[in-house]
Parts: C-alpha cells; structure tokens; sequence
C-alpha cells in the first residue's frame, strides 16, 4: 500500500471537529452522522485504492438543504470537505481529507421528474446511472452516458469527473447531457445553474463550468438530465485482426469514411486471451486485435452504415466479423471487453489502469511506442480502449511480491502519459485528474494556465474548504483571509483521535 | 468614436492589454462588429480592441476531425476550407461576416443546435488572453479530455467580459452525403408539440428543426442528413407522419432550406429577442407574445429546442414589449431558461430589463470580479451590467 496523505496538501491544524459532528447530529439527526472509526475508515478510498485516508467525519444527508447545513457547519468551522457519490472514481477524486467531512450523497436517491415532453429527467446526485435508463426504457428513451461502473456509479460523480464511457464518440460525455444542477458553493449558497429543462439561460455557463470540476467548485444537490430516444437499430460488430495495426487502419477507414458509430473499442491479444479465460468471450482465435464497432440510429442508415464497416474491415485484412442485431447477441460481443479490466486479474498479480488520449491519426505510432516502452522496462501492458476517440487504458501489468516491478510499472505507466502528451493528447480522456494526476497537470498546462483556473475556483469556493488538495499542483490563496474557526471549537493536533 | 487596436497575434493582444491596464483605460472585443448592437448597453470605452487580425487555421487533421482556428477568421472562411475535406463546424451564425470568435463570445447557435449542442459543446481547446495581458489555455486538441477546469465555457456566451479568445480548438463532423428538408405548414402554435414530437422519430433522426411564425400562420421545416438512400427514405417516412399528424396537405420534401432558415426575424435597428423554454412551453410562450405584440411579431428559431427568436420593428410601443417580456419571464421554470432583449434601439434598451432572471448572478458577478478585476473589459453589455 501507498502513503496515504496527499503530500501537496499544506498541514493544517486538525479541526474542530467533535463540536462540527456535534452541531450536525442536532441539525440532521444521529443516523446521518458517522463519528465511529471503523466505519469511517469504509470511505477511506475510492476505485482508486492505493490512496487512503480516514475521513474525519462522514455524513449522509438526505436532502439538498441537509447538505447546505453540511456545508454551512464547514464553513463555520473552517474545516474542508469532499464530496463522494458511490466511489467508484479512479484518480481518487473522492480521497477523503484527514481533517475534514466526507459528503456521502447515496442517502439522495430519488428521481424527482421525469419529463419525456423535454427529454428530461431531475435526479438526486445519488442516483445510479443505470437507473436513469431502466426508468424510462419502457417509453423507449435512455440516458446517453455509460461509464464502463454505470450500474453503481451515481450522476453526482458524473456530474464531477464529467464522466463518458464507450459511446463518446457519437453522444459525448456528461456535461452535453446535463443540463442543469442545484448547486451548493462552498459558502452554502444553493443555486440553480444551468438550462434546466429548457436549452438556454443567460450569462456564463455556470452549469458548465461545474461540470468536470472534480468537486473543487461546490457540491451538486440536483442533476438536470437530457434523455435520448433508444435509437431504431443497433448494429454490432466485431472483427478479429491479425494486428493492432490493421485493427487501427480499419479504425482510420472507418472515420475517413464519414461514419461515426457510437462506439469502436480496441483490444490486443494480451487483453482478448485475459477475457477469454475469464469470461469465455469466443473472440476470434489467435487475433492479435479485435475490434467492436457499434452502430445505431435510423435502420436505412445503420444497414448502409455497417456494409461499409464490414468493407472497410475486410479491406484492412478482417479474418473473421461477426455480427450482432439482437440484445443477446450484442451482450455476448460485448462480454469480453466490458469485463476486459477485470480480467487482468487472471493474468496478472497486479496492475494499473492507465488514462491517456492521443488523437487518432498518432494510435499506430502511439501504440507501437507503448510496446517498445514495455518490452524495454520488462513489463507487460495489454491495451483495451476507445479507438474511436483515441482515449488509451494501457493496463500496466505487475506482480507486487517481485521487487522492483512496481516501480518499473509506475515509470512504463508514467511515461505513456508522457507519449500522450507528446502527441498533443491529453493526460486524462474519462477518469479524472484527482490526486493521481496532479503532478501530470504541469506538464499539460503553462503555470499561467494553472493560475488561470484557479481564479475560476477561486469565484467559486474562497476559502478553498470544497474537495481542497485535488487537481492543481499547487492551489492558489485567493486573496481572502480564512474564516474565523469559533472559538468554542477545540483543535487538535493531527492523528489524535477524540471520539 | 473609440480608438481601434488591430494586434496581428495573441502576443499582441497581450501587450495591448498590458498597455491598457497600464494607462487605466477601458476596452470593447469585437470581431467583424457584426453583433456590436447585441447586449445591454455598453459604458463608454476608450478602445476597440479588434480580432480581425487574427486569421487563419492553424491547424486540421481531418483524421482526428479536429481543427484549430484564429478567433478573427471568419466562420465561413472556415468553413469552406473544412468542406473541402468532407468536414464542417456545427456551428452557425446569422450573420456572413461574423467571425469564429464573436460567434462564440455572443454565443450564435444556428439549426444545427438540435444534433449538435451549442458552439460550447463542439469547443474542446481555447487559448485566450486575460484582461491582465496574461495568455491561458485550458482543454486541448483531443475530443476526449477532463484534465483541468474547461474555461472554454467561461469565455462562449460571456460578451468578451472575462477575456479575448485569440484561438479556438474544435471538434468536426463529417458533412452528410445528402439533405433534404420536410416542409409542413404550421396551422396554429399549438400544433407545434405534436410535431416536434412526430419529427424526433428514432425512424427520422432529424438535424434540424425549425419553425417561422408571421401574421396568423407559419411553417415548421425539418432537416433531415445522411446517406442518399436514407436520406430520402427517412424524410418520405416524415413527410406522411406530419401530414397525418397536422391533418394538412401541404407537407412536401423539397431540396432546398426555405428562406428564412437560419435567419434572424430582426434585422439592425429593429427589436430582437431570444426566448429559450422548455419544448413543451413554447406555444404559450409564442401566445404570451402574440398576445401583447399581435402581427407585428414574427417568430422564428429551432422548435426542436425550444430556443426561438422574436423580431419587432423598432416601432413597438415599449409598454407592449414589457408586458410581453414579463408575461414569458413567468412562464421560465425555476430551473432554467431564459428570455432576453438580444437587441433594441436605444430607446427602449433603456425602459426595459434587457436580460430578465439570471439565477447565480452572484456566482457571475464574482467570476467577472476575478478575471477582470480591473473592469477593463465592455462594461454594462452583460448579464447585471457585467
């Protein structure tokens, strides 16, 4: 295991909180409040478990107006807070702080509206992504979004990590599906920001801006969704390659061509052969590569659309291409690669799920650099990702109890984000910068920019009390002076425990 | 009038601003001026600061379907330059002039808004200059990117308050092999739902969809793009589910957009509005407007949306257009939208609340506080006399 305390954050001294839990158990109840320390020690993580820290205290409100207090007790006290949804974040944007609250929203789960006039759905930030869509499948609509967690991730993590999943490529990610939230800042204002169910409102994109935001610009109480009409047809494909590189040709053809499917995910064989002794997948025998190719809308274009797939594949040396039309099918394509992260466990002790974009046109070039990286370092990196929109998960294989392997697969790790950055793509296509990519930010941005992004913060949240020690190397005062802790409220030095 | 500064480039912009803070005064953005009578009323500015100098593309790889642009380049120049690669920008202006970055800074989105989301949601990369003179970054050149704060939606809408965008980054469509438009008369505004709701079809998908409204009567035309064969099998399938659906027998598919697609109702001098409500609100919306401003109305704008613009001729007595824009202001959900006076003559810019309920207006105010501290920038054109 990793040190767990984040070595950016400057030490503070430990706040007052007893007297913080105190005011809370009268405001929301005892039950809302948790103060025991093995139950604190739950949240100590999120997906991203090698960072852990106990959260000084943890509350579960159950109304935006439960979290207000939350906040507003914070603020008083001067003391941080982060917002978790159902942890399931991979950069450890919900990594508790030592001496703060932990906002845990799975008490908010209620979808408040549906509204399929507008295509919109209001939703508590605890709701499950999945349940969006079962809520309205039967009238034939769904949530576009799909995070490879999506049936136990929930909207207000979306909302934060400005979540996508494979269907990027055509519908985008979160923040072109949410068109509104309740937000509550820091200083326990609790606004409406955004279109809401229309499609437009005047002055900056609030809405917009919080979206993505990992939590440092306030918490969001409610979640204004755009649904979809379920497309007409969906089309499937799959096409075995005998190559990464033919696999990534036909990828080219396909967007030359001027489609743009919902998805076209990527595996290599390292991954295929972990899938299939983990799931049996059946994908084509000895391929070096697969493709999954999705295509949907109306069923005149779709049925053109996959003949110039299946041209397309064929042409870049396809040996097998399957099809699916139905659900059963679809699923039975799709096994391998949604179970693909968790198969790596049956082939490696160990390993880390990386998060790299490139564009498109370097995925050759990128891929072979990835390879040569990994033989040269002794490691091996099975590669399962979003082709269509050059967004990489290079699995980084390692076994713990082999010195040394960890650090050689933290450097391979780190130096694919170097390629990608040296390809002018980014260090993080879906899961977040967090604390696991802070150090990764100055290498993408200038220190103008960083301090440019902190004077968005800075409007938000003054005094630097929401989600504080993420995202930015080096976070910027804002000019205000703290506020006052009252007086009543002992402090404590760190690691002493009060309870 | 105000003196014009031209800067060639973005180091440029930077020194003049840095110029202008050091002598204290003030400065208006502006690209090829084509929406210089759109906001609120503008305090007075020593300086034009223009993006015309800046032009060009720097930068597209139709692989990645991905292009970065200077913000002076004209939007059409642009487009032309695309569609010689099979490619466009989803993003659309009124105006023939209007230039890459006065299109996002007023926030101009066109029919293609339906498919395609507005200029903020097609923008993944900016690089613009603050009022300090300091050049920042945020986004990138890849379509799929959550590293850091995304400012480019601070800067699209913003009326050049918080900064000059001097470069933007934007991701690319493929242009459609075909098009064609179904053309339905409108009887009445409240046939407006029902047909939107008949042209969203999962069998149809359209583009677009559009709606005029003059004098008693109106038209809703529905874009529909892809393959050839699907093109005229999706828009046939639409023609005959309108024309049952309107019970009229005017509903025809023809090759070309009617004439007002993508038009403003208002030209320069008149009164324009921008009323943006829930899809199902729009007929009372529309009603609410007929209702205090009668025939000398015409409506028009993307019914698929519900964003619709209202134009008036200078004329309208401001008594009328205040009931007007209160009796639509009440009809907002507390959640969102909007109804706002995009432009007027003088006036009547000064009787009536240009930009209506602006929740968070705190929040903005301290956004503008931040990044142009100073108040170098356009003062009282914005949302609160930003």
């Amino acid at each position: 295991m990793r040190a767990a305390t984040d070595p950016q954050v400057p030490p503070t001294p430990r706040a007052p909180v007893p007297a913080l839990a105190q005011r809370l158990r009268t405001q929301l109840g005892a039950a809302a409040v948790v103060t025991d320390e093995a139950a604190r020690r739950t949240y100590e993580c999120d997906g991203l478990a090698h960072y852990r820290t106990v959260p000084a205290l943890v509350v579960l409100p159950e109304s935006a107006e439960q979290v207000r207090k939350v906040v507003l007790a914070c603020r008083d006290a001067g003391v941080p807070w982060v917002a978790r949804g159902s942890g399931t974040g991979l950069s450890g944007g919900a990594l508790p702080h030592a001496d703060g609250v932990l906002i845990v929203t799975s008490r908010m789960r209620e979808i408040l509206q549906v509204d399929l006039v507008n295509g919109r759905a209001v939703v508590e930030p605890g709701v499950v992504n999945l349940a969006i869509s079962r809520a309205v499948a039967e009238d034939g609509w769904f949530y576009a979004p799909d995070p490879s967690s999506q049936a136990v991730c929930s909207i207000g993590g979306n909302v934060a990590e400005n979540s996508g999943g494979a269907k990027c490529v055509k519908y985008g990610f979160t923040v072109h599906h949410v068109t509104g939230l309740e937000l509550c800042t820091s200083q326990g204002e609790l606004v409406w920001v955004g279109s809401g169910l229309a499609a437009e409102t005047p002055g900056y994109d609030v809405a917009g801006m919080v979206v993505g935001s990992e939590g440092t610009l306030g918490i969001v109480t409610k979640v204004v969704v755009r649904l979809m009409r379920r497309p007409e047809q969906v089309t499937t494909l799959l096409a075995g390659f005998a190559s990464m590189a033919q696999a990534g040709a036909a990828t080219s053809a396909i967007i030359a061509a001027g489609l743009t499917p919902a998805a076209i995910e990527m595996m290599d064989a390292l991954a295929i052969g972990a899938a299939e002794q983990a799931v049996a997948c059946r994908y084509p025998e000895g391929a070096g590569a697969v493709l999954i190719v999705e295509l949907d809308g109306p069923a005149v274009e779709v049925v053109e659309e996959e003949q110039t797939v299946r041209r397309v594949c064929e042409e870049n040396g396809a040996s097998e291409i399957r099809v699916a039309v139905d659900e059963a099918e679809r699923a039975e394509i799709w096994k391998g690669r949604k179970s693909a992260f968790a198969a790596m466990g049956r082939i490696s002790r160990n390993y880390i799920v990386q998060d790299g974009v490139i564009p498109r046109t370097a995925l050759a070039e990128v891929l072979a650099d990835i390879s040569e990286l990994a033989d040269r370092a002794g490691i091996r990196v099975a590669n399962v990702f979003h082709a269509g929109d050059g967004n990489l998960h290079p699995l980084v294989l390692y076994d713990e109890t082999v010195p040394g392997e960890l650090d050689a697969a933290e450097v391979v790790s780190g130096a694919i984000l170097d390629l990608c950055l040296t390809h002018g793509g980014s260090i993080t296509g879906e899961h977040g910068v967090g604390v696991d990519k802070m150090d990764k930010m100055p290498r993408m941005f200038s220190s103008d920019d960083l301090t440019t992004m902190q004077l968005l913060r800075c409007a938000f949240d003054p005094p630097g009390l929401a989600n504080p020690g993420k995202v930015f190397p080096t976070p910027r005062l804002c000019g205000e002076p703290p506020r006052p802790r009252s007086a009543d409220a002992p402090g404590y030095p760190p690691g002493v425990q009060v309870w | 009038m105000a003196e014009v500064l031209r800067p060639q480039d973005a180091a440029g912009v930077a020194e003049t601003l840095r110029e202008l803070g050091g002598s204290g005064r003030t400065a208006v953005i502006r690209g090829a001026t084509t929406k210089a009578a759109w906001g609120g009323s503008l305090s007075t500015v020593d300086v034009a600061l223009e993006t015309t100098g800046l032009v060009g593309v720097v930068g597209h790889e139709p692989g990645d379907r991905v292009v970065t642009v200077r913000s002076g380049t004209p939007l059409r120049s642009l487009q032309a330059t695309l569609a010689l690669a099979g490619q466009r920008l989803a993003v659309e202006s009124g105006f023939v002039d209007a230039t890459v970055g006065g299109v996002l800074a007023t926030g101009e989105a066109g029919p293609l808004r339906l498919r395609h989301g507005a200029a903020r949601d097609v923008l993944i990369g900016v690089e613009f200059v603050r009022a300090d003179g300091v050049v920042a970054h945020s986004g990138g050149r890849v379509v799929k990117n959550v590293a850091g704060y995304d400012l480019g939606r601070l800067l699209c809408g913003s009326y050049g308050t918080v900064g000059v965008i001097t470069q933007a980054t934007f991701r690319l469509h493929p242009l459609p092999a075909a098009w064609a438009w179904v053309v339905a008369p409108l009887l009445t505004v409240a046939d407006i739902v029902p047909l939107v709701a008949a042209a969203e079809s999962p069998s149809v998908v359209p583009a677009a969809i559009e709606l005029d409204w003059a004098r008693g009567a109106g038209t809703i035309a529905v874009l529909v793009e892809g393959s050839r064969a699907g093109v005229v099998a999706r828009a046939e399938s639409l023609r005959s589910a309108l024309a049952s659906q309107a019970d009229v027998t005017g509903t025809v598919v023809v090759d070309a957009p009617p004439p007002w697609w993508g038009a403003y109702p208002f030209g320069p001098g008149d009164v324009g509005l921008r009323v943006s409500v829930p899809v199902s609100a729009q007929p009372r919306a529309i009603g609410v407007l007929l209702e205090h401003l009668g025939d000398a109305v015409t409506v028009r704008g993307s019914a698929g949306t519900g964003v619709l613009h209202a134009g008036l001729p200078a004329t309208v007595a401001v008594a009328s257009l205040q009931a007007a824009l209160r009796g639509v202001r009440a009809l907002l959900p507390r959640t969102g939208g909007s109804c706002v006076v995009v432009t007027a003559p003088a006036q009547t810019r000064a009787a009536v609340d240009m930009w209506g309920p602006v929740p968070g207006l705190q929040l903005m105010r301290r956004l503008k506080a931040q990044f142009d501290p100073a108040g170098r920038f356009a003062s009282g054109r914005f949302v609160g006399g930003l």
